[in-house]
């Protein structure tokens, strides 16, 4: 049977096209019942069970199927993720209105469907041709979704009737509708369907209590009697599109301000300055994120930011608005500091996530109305119903807001999940990672059955197709403790005197064949991540620290880079091929290096890596002169406790010649394949960029280096390399690391992109000097290196291309999500290192050395060499006043109080120590020592602790954290 | 971001957008001998793409076709395809309906089809114009302008030694898994044009179905899509997928043409006929 689709579409020219699609319905779409005898489906197919489908429910006292309506899984999926909910359908309906609404809310479903246990089926019901149904004229196309579900589940029950022949009727199975939608809901029930909210469902359920924490919230009834509405109303979608397209309205998404919660900002398209937002009726009910419709005010009424830090205050004052008049009562803003105001008139899209929080401690005992506090200062606290606010005052949780009703002043959400006590490493780590949007869960049964089958063995074929290399004297170099290795080197003196060298790396995408579940989650993961005590996989651990992984006397795959070379280090051919490597060794830095210097070591590894040690320092010479920077970063390594997790001591990192060696070929070979692959392939090689700083970006560095007398020279990379190379003080070992950390501060993100989107002149790597630049050597732990394999793998045909890998439009998709997911896990890694510091510095309170990185308006950046610690020295704080008065002069970038002048670079000795008076927030405080300012500084009590701690680490089991150092080699790399 | 055509077709059972399963056709209708003026005529559905196909001859030849053929001992086929600028169901419009280089050489391709149909030697000095209009273009335009082009030589009664047939075969999903339960792996046939838009690639295959149990004789491959690569692993299953399709074509439109014979004793006459 066939119909027509016909609908209308519109481009982006203002045209209207009329767009005629063939709809075909069929008779051999079947109902997936175990219970059925009239459809012809075969056995795997059938997924809703014969007994016992549902739980059991008071309302409904008789076996049943459920059907979802479309609302239902986009507000209540943390109420489907539960395991309570079996047996359902879901209609092809939902399923694309799902798809078109949230990715996420889509995303969560499918994985759902996908679990064998909780038997929910699909049903075609568009494509069935007793349940398809024609849109009526005048009809909306909601409406219309609405009665195609409606129609289904009557086709169902009508379905299973003819199927079901048990006498008493009780015993029969029935569908019944969820829907939240009270119109939905009476015209099921007019039709004779049963039909439920998921609220009167799960109160139904004989086990549900837990369910109902789980409810999403849409409405609030205020205690006691009818209020003015706190917010105006919000402009209709359609209203905002207009006032768009007619320019009345802005669109920008809405940014709060962290330090005051009835502030905020919104960045609009074209603007050069942000908008700024005020106050609850200016704010209207937008969370930070959200994409929200503005109404620019008249110049007069233009507005500054106000310069009061504003948190919202401990207990829930009801609804009422009380410090909004503090706000607006400043005083009267000179016209100069007037930046554009506007106010949100309406909310374009919402941008709300889970968050992770704690429950505010409520004074009411049993009530279950409660306030959830986000960890994140930006997002305002949520009301949510519990009945285990007891066990979840201690804990740190996740809440999902679910609407902001205008009664309320806060929005409605609810409780999702617990994760562990408050304050326990786990539960931190977690939160940590929740934070920066770290896909961290274990990996899923599907992802797991694309690993290879153990034991692994190399097969025939497999050696017929790769070039046997295990007759090499190949050997890998990594920090101590490394178990991913991706890469190791060999160099060889061949016949004609010149040195061939290899750089042969894991061969991953042997083992991630794309388009299966294990490639799809390693996409999603995009690179693994670091945490001081803790490595996140993107791949699971078979491959990552075993398949894949380049061991030492172990039989490997992996995906050569071979050089000929001469004296020089001049490449004089070069060679691609997969292969099979059996490493001698997989050595730490720290062994290479010893066996480089050992002079009586004369085996073939010694002379290898003497060979590649020269090669290098040749190499990075030639880098060097070409303008490539040497950029430094204050990076901290952690000794940890092996048992409690705990640190135990902090270092500043060590690098040693032989970081340098492996980092110059791995430069080498990443070059090398970029050439490669995108002379093959122009228009879709995934490379590397880092874009040139503007000039402003410097200003910081050009200041801090000419008060030290130093005329730094940013014109090009070149001249910069070299005008860092030449400012060197000899009084003060540590001023060109500080300088140089500076310098990286000046830098843009580097990025991965497509060739074919941008001009070849803009694949420049500014930090590098090289014109191309990709990631290869580095599969194990990112999956750029895994796209840029295959591609590679596709040019010297060792492998199969597929349609997707050569999809522009896919692959800068692809991109986007590996430059958001490698910038997050550098966050993380950040946040990690803070917390680590935090435990740390618990119980003591230490004086160090440091040295002023730069100064601000209101404080002194400062950073501690022996930690590679940042952290900020307060001069003054925010409405305060203080004895002393520092002045700030802007010219100069320097601090003045009395005849004592800061500058940056200048030493001073701090006071460190812990404030952990905010549990969310803990902070390492620093006060300044030396030099002495009375009324300000601290006298020098030169103690170690405090407390009771004992001052010599433990030696017992003491384990040195390696992740971090490894992912320091890396973070060079960029 | 991720989520892709994969989704798509897990979401729908399996079935395609419009609800095909990967080896099914779309519906096609036949209307023979619709022009009174032309020697014969064709007009043909499948789906969305609509075809109408005039043929002229054999006659004297003309033009520059006369001119070089007088070293030309067989006949001369001439083939002109023409594209309806209205004819885009996506809503844009052609700029010019021929003339072009893509008309062109589909001329050309045509042209080649036809020849190897047509038993030219009964037609020495001859001359045969197959005329091509695109009225409607949604994916496989090619293909149905081969068979339309087919249909209309039957209409004209000049004798062919078999159906030439064309049906394309499609490559839409995303992956490459082995999963033999996936039959979207092996392509899809008759591609609509958004299943031509995805990223896979597409195969148009001409084949004459009937004429030897040899499928690859006379074979015709015309691969498009934007760019793409096609594994060299990947071609023989589709080049199958193309071929079933081939003949359940013919198949339908041989049925379709006895049926007109069988209605109208004489061809090329009279009014038009559907046949369903
Ligand atoms: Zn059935």
């Amino acid at each position: 049977m066939l119909t027509t689709k016909t609908f209308f579409r519109k481009t982006k020219r203002g045209n209207i096209f009329k767009i005629v699609r063939e709809h075909y319905l069929r008779d051999d779409i079947w109902c997936g019942s175990e219970l059925c005898n009239k459809c012809l489906h075969k056995n795997r197919d059938v997924i809703l069970s014969n007994e016992n489908p549902g739980a059991k429910s008071s309302s409904f006292p008789f076996p049943y199927y459920l059907v979802l309506d479309t609302n239902i899984v986009l507000d209540q999926i943390n109420i489907l993720e539960e395991n309570t909910l079996c047996n359902v359908i879901i209609v092809q309906t939902v399923l694309e209105e799902v798809r078109h609404r949230s990715s996420n809310v889509y995303k969560k479903l499918k994985d759902i469907i996908g679990d064998p246990k909780r038997k929910f089926y699909i049903f075609i019901n568009e494509h069935h041709k007793e349940t398809y149904i024609e849109r009526e004229p005048g009809e909306k196309v909601n409406d219309r979704n609405d009665r195609a579900i409606r129609v289904a589940t009557k086709w169902y029950n009508k379905h299973l009737g003819l199927s079901q022949t048990r006498k008493e009727d009780k015993h029969n199975i029935k569908v019944i509708l969820l829907t939240d939608d009270t119109n939905n809901k009476e015209l099921a029930v007019k039709d004779g369907l049963y039909a439920a909210t998921m609220q009167e469902y799960v109160s139904s359920l004989e086990d549900g209590t837990l369910l109902l924490d789980k409810l999403c919230k849409q409405s609030y009834a205020l205690e006691g009697e009818n209020k003015e509405p706190l917010f105006p109303l919000h402009r209709t979608p359609a209203e905002l599109h207009e006032g768009i397209k007619r320019g009345k309205l802005l669109q920008g998404t809405f940014l709060a301000s962290r330090e005051n919660f009835l502030e905020g900002s919104v960045n609009v398209e074209g603007f050069e300055k942000f908008v700024l937002v005020q106050g609850r009726v200016g704010l209207n009910r937008a969370v930070d994120g959200d994409i929200v419709a503005l109404e620019l005010l008249s110049e007069d009424q233009w507005s500054a930011p106000s310069d009061i830090v504003l948190q919202d205050e401990e207990e829930d004052p009801g609804d009422i608005l009380e410090e909004e008049k503090e706000l607006i009562k400043q005083k009267s803003i000179p016209s100069t500091e007037k930046t554009p105001t506007g106010i949100i008139v309406g909310i374009i899209r919402r941008k709300w996530r889970q968050y992770c929080g704690i429950l505010q401690p409520s004074s009411v005992k049993g009530n279950t109305r409660h306030l959830f506090v986000p960890a994140e200062r930006k997002i305002p606290k949520v009301r949510i119903e519990t009945r285990q606010s007891e066990t979840l005052s201690k804990q740190r949780i996740i809440v999902a807001i679910d609407s902001w009703p205008r009664n309320s002043r806060y929005p409605l959400g609810h409780f999702v999940r617990a994760l562990g006590n408050i304050g326990d490493k786990e539960t931190e780590n977690e939160v940590l990672l929740l934070e920066h949007d770290v896909p961290h869960s274990r990996f899923s049964d599907a992802v797991l059955s694309f690993l290879p089958k153990l034991p692994w063995v190399i097969t025939e074929s497999d050696v017929a197709q790769r070039v046997d290399l295990r007759h090499l004297d190949i050997c890998s170099v990594d920090p101590p403790g490394c178990t991913d290795i991706d890469d190791a080197l060999h160099c060889r003196d061949l016949e004609n005197g010149n040195l061939e060298v290899g750089v042969h790396i894991a061969d991953v995408s042997h083992f991630i064949r794309p388009g299966t579940a294990l490639d799809d989650e390693a996409a999603l993961r995009a690179t693994t991540v670091y945490l001081v005590d803790k490595r996140i996989d993107m791949v699971p651990e078979l491959l990552s620290s075993n398949l894949c992984s380049l061991r030492g006397n172990e039989e490997r795959f992996a995906f050569s880079c071979i050089w000929e070379m001469d004296h020089d280090a001049n490449v004089i051919e070069k060679k691609f091929c997969k292969s099979i490597i059996r490493s001698r060794q997989a050595m730490t830095y720290e062994e290479a290096q010893l066996k480089i210097d050992d002079k009586t070591q004369k085996d073939a590894i010694a002379f290898s890596l003497r060979r590649l040690n020269e090669l290098a320092k040749k190499l990075k010479k030639r880098r060097m002169d070409n303008g490539a920077l040497v950029l430094a970063s204050p990076e901290i390594r952690f000794q940890v406790d092996s048992e409690t997790h705990d640190p135990i001591d902090v270092e500043a990192k060590k690098l040693r010649e032989t970081n340098a060696m492996v980092e110059e070929f791995m430069l080498l070979a990443n070059i090398t394949v970029a050439q490669k692959i995108v002379a093959e392939f122009p228009e879709c090689a995934m490379l590397r960029r880092h874009p040139e700083p503007p000039q402003t970006n410097f200003e910081p560095l050009i200041k801090a280096g000419k008060h030290q007398g130093f005329i730094i020279n940013t014109n090009s990379g070149k001249e910069l390399a070299k005008s860092l190379e030449e400012a060197q003080k000899r009084d003060n070992p540590y001023f060109n690391t500080m300088l140089r950390i500076l310098a990286t501060r000046c830098m843009m993100q580097a990025v991965y992109f497509v060739s074919g989107m941008l001009h070849p002149n803009e694949f420049y790597h500014y930090g590098l000097a090289c014109p191309i630049y990709t990631h290869f050597t580095s599969p194990i732990r990112r999956y750029a290196d895994v796209i840029v394999h295959r591609l590679l793998a596709v040019s010297i045909s060792a492998d199969a291309t597929y349609p997707d890998l050569l999809d522009k439009r896919k692959n800068h998709a692809l991109c986007h999500n590996l430059n958001y997911r490698n910038r997050m896990a550098q966050y993380a890694g950040r946040a990690s290192v803070a917390l680590n510091t935090h435990l740390f510095f618990r119980e003591k309170v230490q004086n160090e050395e440091g040295y002023i990185l730069f100064v601000r308006k209101n404080a002194l950046q400062i950073l501690i060499p022996k930690y590679g610690l940042e952290g900020t020295l307060y001069l003054s704080k925010k409405g305060e006043t203080s004895a002393v008065n520092f002045i700030y002069d802007e010219e100069d970038h320097s601090q003045k109080c009395g005849n004592i002048v800061f500058h940056s670079f200048d030493p001073v000795t701090v006071q460190l120590s812990l404030d952990r008076s905010n549990v969310q927030h803990e902070k390492l405080v620093f006060k300044l020592v030396k030099p002495e300012i009375p009324g300000f500084s601290i006298p020098d009590q030169n103690t170690e602790s405090v407390a009771d701690q004992p001052t010599t680490p433990k030696v017992r089991g003491k384990r040195k954290s390696n992740q971090n150092q490894k992912q320091s080699r890396s973070s060079k790399k960029k | 971001m991720l989520e892709g055509d994969q989704d798509q077709e897990e979401d729908q059972g399996g079935l395609r957008n419009d609800g095909r399963r990967a080896a099914e056709l779309r519906k096609i209708r036949v209307r023979m001998g619709v022009f009174g003026q032309a020697d014969g005529s064709a007009y043909l559905e499948q789906g969305n793409t609509k075809i109408l196909v005039a043929v002229y001859g054999p006659h004297q030849p003309r033009g520059s076709a006369a001119r070089a053929g007088g070293k030309n001992v067989g006949g001369i086929i001439n083939c002109q395809y023409s594209t309806a600028v209205f004819s885009f169901s996506a809503g844009e419009r052609k700029r010019r309906p021929r003339g072009d280089r893509k008309s062109i050489e589909k001329s050309l391709q045509l042209r080649r089809a036809m020849e190897s149909i047509i038993q030219l030697d009964l037609y020495p000095r001859s001359q045969i114009d197959v005329f091509v209009e695109v009225l409607q273009i949604d994916g496989s335009e090619y293909c149905v302008a081969v068979n339309a082009a087919t249909l209309a030589l039957i209409d004209a009664g000049i004798p062919i030694k078999d159906y030439a047939i064309g049906c394309t075969a499609s490559l839409i999903d995303s992956t490459s898994k082995n999963d033999e339960d996936s039959s979207h792996a092996a392509g899809v046939v008759d591609a609509t044009y958004m299943e031509e838009c995805s990223p896979g690639a597409t195969l148009s295959i001409i084949a004459l179905p009937g004429s030897s149990n040899d499928a690859t004789k006379g074979l015709v491959v015309v691969a498009q899509g934007a760019g793409q690569r096609l594994h060299l692993s990947r071609l023989e299953a589709l080049r199958n997928r193309a071929l079933c399709g081939c003949r359940d074509i013919r198949n339908i439109l041989d049925r379709a043409v006895r049926q007109h014979l069988t209605v109208h004793s004489q061809p090329s006459f009279s009014t038009l006929h559907v046949i369903d």
